[in-house]
């Protein structure tokens, strides 16, 4: 195996990043007792706010998953570019999507839409 | 040939060095899962309308599905994935004993997950909510649960067809003036007002109503807390864990071949660009379970 090449300096293994076991059992942890909280979170009724913090505890976990299982922390910055671009996109369609969402009122039907729910609780008081 | 030694096996001829193949063939597995979340994005995007528009629905069709089994599952597949990690570096590291026993263990998962998807999914079956159709109410009941038509619509005039038509629901000459074809429409009116409220929307529900409520009861699943639409909820569900199980058995095949190729010492601290790809792929299909578990099961 040549090592004079830039691309392969000596100081490295090789190919790639090792990321040790360690390293690899405390993130597989932190993902279970992540997953623990957001069940007994969820079990809280906190209204809207439940969704949200499911969420975040979600993007956590996806956080770590791709820091640490994925190599993003070691690897090549442009992986990572390519990746959260995409997560950008997803997020760019979502949000033009929802600026669409609760506009109508197709029908009436209380609990069906709920700016519809909200405006007959005004006019009914 | 003077380039002998910079060329093992695996080395395409294409490339100068192992490393720039590896970073290469992660480069292309990157963009693939780029693809994959854009994919998903779609799916995650018609959940994030319907959720917005009918959060009821969603917190009704939780419900059915079991926290249990989504807990439980979810557990299952990050374990695999720490062993997909783990059997990375154990690649790296020449371990082939080991990398053999943790692809073992991640194909394990993959295949416990979806025994546990399987119960999941035939209990549901055999109970009629896939698709959901059980839960699907016909325009004509639906009009009928909140439509009484032997009742006056507008003020208390019978509603004609006629009157329907032209908008003059409030002549007192309307039972004549519609003549004998005049009879009451099976038709909806069309919203009307900029907030498209139906007419009569604003009155509280008429006593009449309940005796319709109370027919539909013997009708299967006439859940009277069942929201319109719920049908929807089991459509999402099934179409987004049934893309994703479907990723899962993608990794049951690419495990088993990684497998094989381990036991018959393909991969080396050099050349471990397989494992190393089918890692990030499984890791996204973890990543998918980690959002799909709360939006169905949890919330």
């Amino acid at each position: 195996m040549t090592t004079e090449s830039p691309d392969n300096p000596p100081s490295s293994h090789g190919v790639g990043h090792i990321v040790p076991i360690k390293t690899l059992v405390a993130t597989g942890l932190a993902l279970l007792v992540f997953t623990l909280i957001t069940v007994w979170a969820a079990k809280i009724d906190l209204g809207d706010l439940n969704i949200w913090i499911a969420l975040a505890i979600a993007a956590l976990k996806a956080t770590l998953v791709v820091l640490f299982f994925m190599h993003l922390r070691y690897d090549r910055p442009f992986n990572g570019i390519i990746f959260v671009t995409s997560l950008a996109f997803v997020a760019l369609f979502i949000s033009f999507a929802l600026t669409d969402t609760k506009e109508y009122a197709p029908d009436v039907d209380t609990g069906n839409a709920p700016r519809v729910v909200e405006a007959l609780d005004e006019l009914q008081q | 040939m003077s380039h002998a030694d910079a060329h093992p096996d695996f080395l395409r001829h294409h490339f100068h060095t192992p490393k720039q193949q590896f970073e290469a063939g992660k480069l292309g597995m990157w963009l693939f899962l780029a693809t994959e979340v854009l994919l998903f994005g779609g799916l995650f995007c018609g959940y994030a309308v319907w959720r917005g528009n009918h959060p009821e629905m969603f917190k009704y069709g939780s419900q059915f599905l079991e926290t249990k089994w989504g807990a439980i599952n979810t557990a299952v597949l990050i374990t695999s994935s720490l062993t997909m990690a783990a059997a990375v570096t154990a690649a790296q590291r020449d371990n082939r004993r080991a990398l053999v026993t943790l692809l073992s263990l991640t194909l394990a998962g993959a295949l416990v997950f979806l025994g546990i998807k399987y119960i999941e999914y035939s209990h549901k079956f055999h109970e009629g909510w896939f698709p959901g159709m059980k839960f699907y109410e016909k325009p004509d009941l639906q009009h009928a649960k909140t439509w009484d038509h032997s009742k006056p619509i507008i003020g208390n005039e019978p509603f004609t067809a006629a009157a329907g038509a032209t908008g003059q629901a409030s002549q007192s000459a309307a039972p004549t003036r519609g003549g004998p074809e005049a009879e009451p429409s099976t038709v909806a009116l069309a919203a009307i007002g900029p907030a498209g409220l139906r007419p009569g929307a604003l009155e509280p529900p008429q006593p009449a109503h309940d005796d319709h409520a109370e027919a539909h009861t013997t009708h299967p699943l006439q859940d009277p807390q069942r929201p319109r639409n719920a049908h929807m909820f089991f459509n999402i569900y099934f179409m987004m864990t049934g893309l994703h199980g479907l990723h899962v058995l993608g990794g049951v095949l690419l495990l088993s071949w990684l497998i094989i190729g381990a036991v018959k010492g393909r991969f080396s601290a050099q050349y471990f660009t397989p494992v190393d790809l089918g890692g990030l792929y499984w890791h996204v299909v973890d990543l998918i379970w980690i959002f799909l578990f709360p939006l169905f099961y949890l919330i």
